[in-house]
């Protein structure tokens, strides 16, 4: 199929409003410091936040891999997204986070394992969300909570925790993480205002991947940013450059501290890109041209934070292959473990409704568990 | 006549609409230049432009309140919802503008709105791709509600919709979209709402279906009659508000027992009110109790989804009840 791209000229490629306006970062996208931050980052910290992202990219490999040949159901892809994890790292344990579909490098940050992902991604007998939905992710115990698939859906619910932690007297800060796309939902709007009267303790981040499938976030608000949506709520709003990973940290530190100190509110527009497709089922060459993915791969967070260490003598070149290879390692073995484990039980199916299942449930599962009996009487394979 | 598939039929429906009438407009998440994630709009912006087919901001509540306002002018716009299961943000318009324009301004103004998308499972949509939601309309005053089985009737029953004065909730089975292909003609027609469609005669038992579960519904007959000798009639109920009580009368006037599958809920499924209505109205033709085959009153799950849908095994279960009362 044909298509016309109406822009020729690269700036008017790029698919973000306004790109000229100036981003807050650390580091240029050569991987050159541009600035000292105030706070201190320790080489155990940047290397950390390295290799969390590497793992992010491997992971998001083999996911995408996985869903190829059936293994998965759908996958969102990562790829030039994972500098989220700064903001992430930012948190404290206690803290709360309301993530998306498109952060691994975020749950990696926040303590879970490949496994626990890959267990989730295949819905097999470990998936701690018991085989419920697809590409969402979350635990308990990483105060991680599942998104609903519906974007933007989690803002209000994060809010909502700011504002019972504030209640409660805890120190506590809640985090979201929501696209371009979702601040055109009337839940984006709720959970704004609500975060402004309320003076919640919350840090609402918006990855600007430049497009929420075939929308280009300019045509997604006629804002001149994202993050100037945050006067119409009294909630200050900063642009940062979202493939900066110390920017994002910076940033989401400055915002958390904020919050704890009962100053309220914080919405961080993060620049990013996506460069793969909105998920497995889609195909991005119907919207958007080659040549501007060429343009944006340039600014791939992993490439440009690599450079920033080993040019600050933090990582040296060995190091840094040595990284991937361990991590590449590693995660397939995992993902060859996670095929070896058995399905979730037929039972799943009733589970967790309420808190004790009602009648109805209880008769249903009953029918269903006659008809596995007459399907093998009859002959018919359902699954 | 052309070999079509569903989202073909719905395609050339739209396309042939707004070609007749300058008033109907598209506008949705992604269904301009994308050309909507199932394709359905494909190539309509090349024709139309990017004012009759618009690519909107994310808000399904936007699409739809603007949808409303615009039929309130005069135009026919058709608003897609990109999957059926993302509708609630746009819930309070459909209840509280779309259902009661024409009531609350005591019939000076009305929305002729068709509200479109991909509903129901099977294809590992999870819970939040795979819904069929259609009993929140059905329950909503002021709504018509329609869900085609096949392509000859995506097409039609859309014409109608767009043309008809009254909303239209339509709901499109994603699994069928490119499933089934048949001949679909290339002049215009429509087929009216409101109207059942007899799939397959029989005299032992009225089985009333749609969507999707037509097509399972006649596997399961097929074993049926194989297996048991019984002679399934199978309807199609294509229009689920207003349905066809008359043909679903005149069925169990023959066979006198009745099955309704579907792949919505039980618990106050559309099965619920049809069986309802039989029993309120014909219970004397009657043989035996009314049974229902449903999707299980629980979120959609991912895992073991098709067991969660009903399926030949379960058919013949509720057939067998009704045939050996």
């Amino acid at each position: 199929m044909a298509h016309h791209f109406e822009a020729h000229k690269v700036e008017e490629v790029l698919p973000f409003i306004d790109a000229a306006v100036s981003l807050r970062r650390f580091i240029d996208e050569e991987g050159n410091p541009v600035e000292e931050t105030k706070v201190q980052l320790s080489s155990e910290l940047l290397l950390k936040m390295y290799v969390t992202m590497v793992r992010a990219r491997i992971l998001d490999e083999w996911l995408l891999k996985m869903q190829r040949v059936g293994r998965v159901a759908i996958h969102a892809p990562n790829a030039g997204q994972e500098a989220i994890a700064g903001a992430v790292m930012a948190l404290r344990e206690e803290d709360w986070l309301f993530p998306s579909y498109r952060e691994l490098s975020a749950y990696i940050a926040r303590g879970m394992s490949e496994e626990e992902i890959i267990d989730r991604a295949m819905a097999n007998a470990d998936d701690p969300l018991r085989g419920s939905e697809f590409a969402v992710y979350g635990n308990e115990k990483y105060n991680i909570v599942p998104a609903p698939v519906p974007v933007g859906a989690q803002i209000p619910l994060a809010v909502g925790a700011a504002i019972a932690a504030k209640i409660l007297g805890h120190k506590v800060v809640a985090m979201t993480i929501f696209g371009d796309g979702a601040t055109s939902r009337g839940d984006f709007h709720s959970g704004m205002n609500f975060a402004g009267v309320f003076k919640a303790p919350v840090v609402l981040v918006i990855q600007n991947n430049g497009w929420a499938i075939s929308l280009p976030s300019r045509r997604q608000t006629a804002a001149k940013t994202l993050a100037i949506r945050g006067v119409g709520y009294g909630v200050p709003g900063i642009r940062v450059d979202g493939n900066d990973i110390v920017a994002m940290y910076i940033t989401a530190l400055e915002a958390a501290e904020r919050a704890r100190a009962g100053e309220g509110p914080t919405l961080i527009e993060a620049l990013t890109y996506r460069l793969g497709p909105h998920t497995t089922a889609d195909d991005p060459d119907r919207y958007r041209s080659k040549e501007e993915v060429k343009l944006m791969e340039r600014l791939d967070p992993i490439v440009r934070f690599g450079k920033y260490l080993k040019g600050r003598g933090v990582m040296t070149e060995r190091e840094e292959r040595d990284i991937w290879k361990e991590w590449g390692e590693k995660i397939e073995s995992i993902v060859k473990k996670c095929y070896e484990k058995p399905s979730l039980p037929v039972s799943v199916i009733f589970e967790n409704v309420y808190s004790e299942p009602t009648w109805n449930l209880k008769e249903q599962m009953e029918e269903l568990e006659e008809s596995l009996r007459i399907m093998k009487e009859l002959g018919v394979k359902v699954e | 006549m052309v070999v079509m598939n569903m989202v073909q039929a719905l395609n050339s429906a739209l396309r042939e609409e707004m070609r007749r009438d300058r008033r109907v407009v598209v506008l949705g998440e992604d269904v301009g230049r994308r050309g909507g994630v199932f394709l359905v709009t494909e190539g309509l912006i090349d024709e139309f432009g990017h004012e009759r087919v618009m690519d909107t901001p994310l808000t399904e509540g936007g699409i739809v309140g603007v949808a409303i306002g615009m039929a309130l002018y005069g135009l026919r716009p058709v608003a897609e919802i990109q999957f059926i299961d993302f509708v609630y943000e746009a819930f309070d318009q459909i209840v509280t503008n779309l259902s009661k324009v024409r009531r609350r301004t005591g019939g000076m103004y009305s929305a002729p709105v068709v509200v479109r998308g991909p509903c129901c499972g099977g294809v590992k949509g999870g819970m939040f791709h795979s819904q069929s939601n259609e009993s929140y309309f059905v329950h909503t005053a002021g709504l018509k509600v329609v869900m085609p089985s096949r392509p000859y009737d995506a097409k039609g029953l859309l014409k109608a919709a767009i043309r008809g004065e009254d909303p239209v909730i339509f709901l499109e089975p994603k699994i069928l979209y490119r499933s089934i292909r048949e001949e679909v003609p290339e002049h215009d027609y429509t087929v009216p709402i409101g109207e059942a469609r007899v799939v397959q005669e029989g005299s032992d038992v009225t089985l009333v279906t749609w969507g999707a579960m037509v097509h399972k519904s006649l596997e399961a007959s097929k074993i049926a009659r194989a297996k048991y000798g019984w002679e399934v009639e199978v309807i199609d109920l294509r229009t689920l508000f207003p349905f066809d009580k008359e043909a679903i009368l005149k069925s169990l006037e023959k066979t006198g027992r009745l099955v309704v599958v579907h792949e919505a809920p039980k618990t106050l499924g559309l099965g619920a009110e049809i069986a309802a209505y039989v029993a309120e109205n014909a219970i004397e033709l009657l043989k035996a109790p009314i049974a229902r085959v449903t999707g299980f009153d629980v979120p959609y799950p991912l895992a073991h989804e098709k067991l969660y849908l009903p399926n030949e095994a379960r058919i013949i279960m509720a057939l067998s009840k009704v045939m050996n009362y």
